[in-house]
């Protein structure tokens, strides 16, 4: 059996009904697969919880932080919903494409940074708010994104 | 500022509450052991008193749905908690979350004992990652402090998905599924999750409840706009307003004396043009409506929402269609596809505002926006379509000589100016919404 499998039957173990895991099952597949889910994670996360390969794709493919495709190292998530829009979400968006060489969705050529839009994260009133490893920086703006990228790229 | 209540974030600004120790000292976990000691039926009386209303926008009785779970069920019965906030404009639940957790969990205790459930799930959601590990920091230290008694409490993580914090699509997603909404009946008090009786209550809400058994129901239901709108709200200011952030409010100011006397109000000397309240699913109002108490009839007479008492400031910068463009771009990239009035109205209103924005759009395509609108209204499972139709409606209704005027001038008066110009939106970066063009 392997650690990946042990991990999810532990996760399970705290719900009446398995199947209810999946999404706990995915995540930490993912952080096995350096990031995403290729397709033998839906074979490893199956096996461990009794269901399809093809139902956990199903299931997957629903949720916006589950990845069907590779990514970065480093993901670097903007929020441009309404409220950080209002307030220069697009200026600090450009900042990151700018200095990245890439466009939102994509990622750096040598694989460390995927960036991406992303919808409401929540922070409304401390505007811009970017997620950088799904840690939530607050009241980011444009001036503030090399600093950001130095970080991520000397870590 | 004294005279004003603070019930929910009571002790947070003095004091580290997230630790036990702490929150124990301000009287922490008394209210668990007072409710422990009553009937499960009184502590719902108490509820009822106070006339608690959900926080999470439908502003239903607490009290009275909780009495809707059967006592005597032969399943077992669930509390699960709705910790999903993903309504663009409201960001209170984090805030509970990170600075009083141990409050939404006494909260939840005292819950799971008026319904005689052991079993609490808290569905929290999946970009809330420093929020999760607060919380976890505070269940690991109640249960070794054994003051989860026979109650297991496990906080679930979402994945991204904003159709979850509706309650059936939360449901759905907890049992392991796509997180698409179910039709009602059954309602969850019945069969909810894995088909047994089920309470849903929201972050706030929880934790408003050990104060109310700490004071009593009576106590609580003076505070605030009574008979009604009782208690205190945590408003989320955000927009164009110059102290953005949470304050917890009596209910019953005005939006006036929020946005201006104590958010500061618009910064750099601009007009403010337009306030969402409640949230991005909400008619807007306009300037000069906001003298109207945040109490949830005055609101409802203005034909809008308190919703999760979130407050948009929006200045005279913004373009209404661009604005109506970008909310409808999200609640598109949200629909989960299972109703088609959902799922195809929003494609349609967002190319109908496309070209109106672009300044191609003819006469009869605002009535036709209007007209999408009125086909999703009511229309869906869910409230996830109204929540895209009332909005757009309301912006074209009241701003339509800005609407108007991007038809007459063959396009955007703002002539690139405004603040929402050129805002990149997710749906464009993903490759499983695949564009459908409105026929001719």
């Amino acid at each position: 059996m392997t650690e990946l499998a042990d991990e999810i039957r532990e996760v399970a173990a705290q719900y009446p009904e398995s199947r209810s895991a999946i999404l706990p099952a995915l995540r930490l597949a993912q952080e096995h697969h350096d990031g995403w889910l290729p397709p033998e994670a839906f074979e490893e996360v199956g096996v461990a919880l009794g269901l399809t390969p093809a139902y956990c794709e199903s299931v997957a493919s629903f949720y916006d932080m589950l990845h069907l495709r590779p990514v970065g190292r480093h993901m670097v998530e903007v929020c441009t919903n309404i409220c950080c829009a209002l307030r220069g979400a697009q200026a600090v968006v450009e900042a990151f494409e700018s200095e990245l060489g890439v466009r939102c969705g994509e990622t750096t050529e040598d694989g460390a940074i995927t960036l991406r839009a992303v919808e409401c994260l929540g922070g409304c009133g401390w505007p811009t708010i970017v997620a950088v490893d799904d840690y939530h920086r607050r009241d980011v703006q444009a001036a503030d994104v090399p600093a950001i990228l130095e970080e991520l790229r000397g870590g | 500022m004294a005279d004003r209540p603070v019930i929910v974030l009571a002790g947070a600004d003095e004091h580290d509450l997230t630790k036990l120790a702490a929150y124990r000292a301000v009287g922490g976990y008394d209210a668990l052991a007072k409710a422990r000691g009553m009937e499960p039926q009184a502590v719902i009386d108490e509820l009822v008193a106070s006339n608690l209303r959900g926080r999470g926008g439908a502003f239903f009785s607490t009290g009275k749905k909780a009495s809707f779970i059967p006592a005597d069920s032969p399943k077992p019965t669930y509390l699960t908690v709705n910790a999903d906030e993903s309504e663009p404009g409201t960001f209170k639940d984090r805030e509970i979350m990170l600075r009083v957790p141990h409050r939404l969990l006494e909260g939840c205790l005292i819950t799971a004992h008026a319904i005689r459930s052991r079993h609490v799930f808290i569905y929290i959601r999946g970009e809330y990652l420093e929020e999760f590990e607060v919380l976890r920091a505070a269940l690991d230290e109640a249960r070794a402090e054994k003051l989860l008694g026979d109650v297991t409490v496990v906080l679930h993580r979402g994945a991204g998905a904003y159709i979850c914090g509706e309650e059936t699509g939360l449901l759905e997603s907890l049992e392991g599924k796509r997180g698409q909404p179910r039709s009602k009946p059954p309602f969850p008090a019945i069969q909810g999750l894995y088909a047994s009786p089920t309470l849903i209550n929201n972050v706030e809400t929880m934790a408003t409840v050990p104060p109310i058994i700490a004071m009593g129901g009576a106590k609580y239901a003076k505070i605030g706009a009574p008979p009604d709108s009782t208690g205190t709200r945590l408003f989320c200011v955000s927009g164009n307003i110059e102290r953005g952030g949470n304050y917890e409010l009596p209910m019953g100011m005005t939006i006036r004396e929020v946005l201006f006397d104590l958010a500061g109000g618009v910064p750099g000397g601009r007009k403010l043009k337009a306030l969402i309240p409640g949230g991005s699913s909400m008619p807007i109002l306009t300037a000069d409506e906001i003298d109207v108490p945040l109490e949830h009839d005055a609101l409802r007479a203005l034909d809008t929402f308190l919703g999760a008492a979130a407050l948009i400031a929006i200045d005279d910068r913004c373009c209404m269609v661009q604005l109506g463009l970008r909310v409808a771009q999200f609640y598109m990239h949200e629909s989960c596809g299972k109703c088609t009035p959902c799922r195809e109205g929003t494609r349609w209103m967002v190319q109908i505002l496309e070209k109106i924005e672009a300044g191609h759009a003819e006469q009869s395509e605002l009535d036709l926006l209007l007209d999408v609108c009125d086909r999703i209204l009511g229309h869906c499972l869910c409230p996830l379509g109204d929540a895209a139709a009332m909005p757009i409606a309301s912006y074209v209704t009241k701003f339509r000589d800005e609407f108007q005027a991007h038809v007459d001038q063959g396009g955007c008066p703002f002539k690139g100016s405004s603040t929402l110009e050129h805002v990149f939106a997710p749906v464009n970066q993903h490759s499983h919404h695949p564009t459908v063009e409105v026929p001719a």
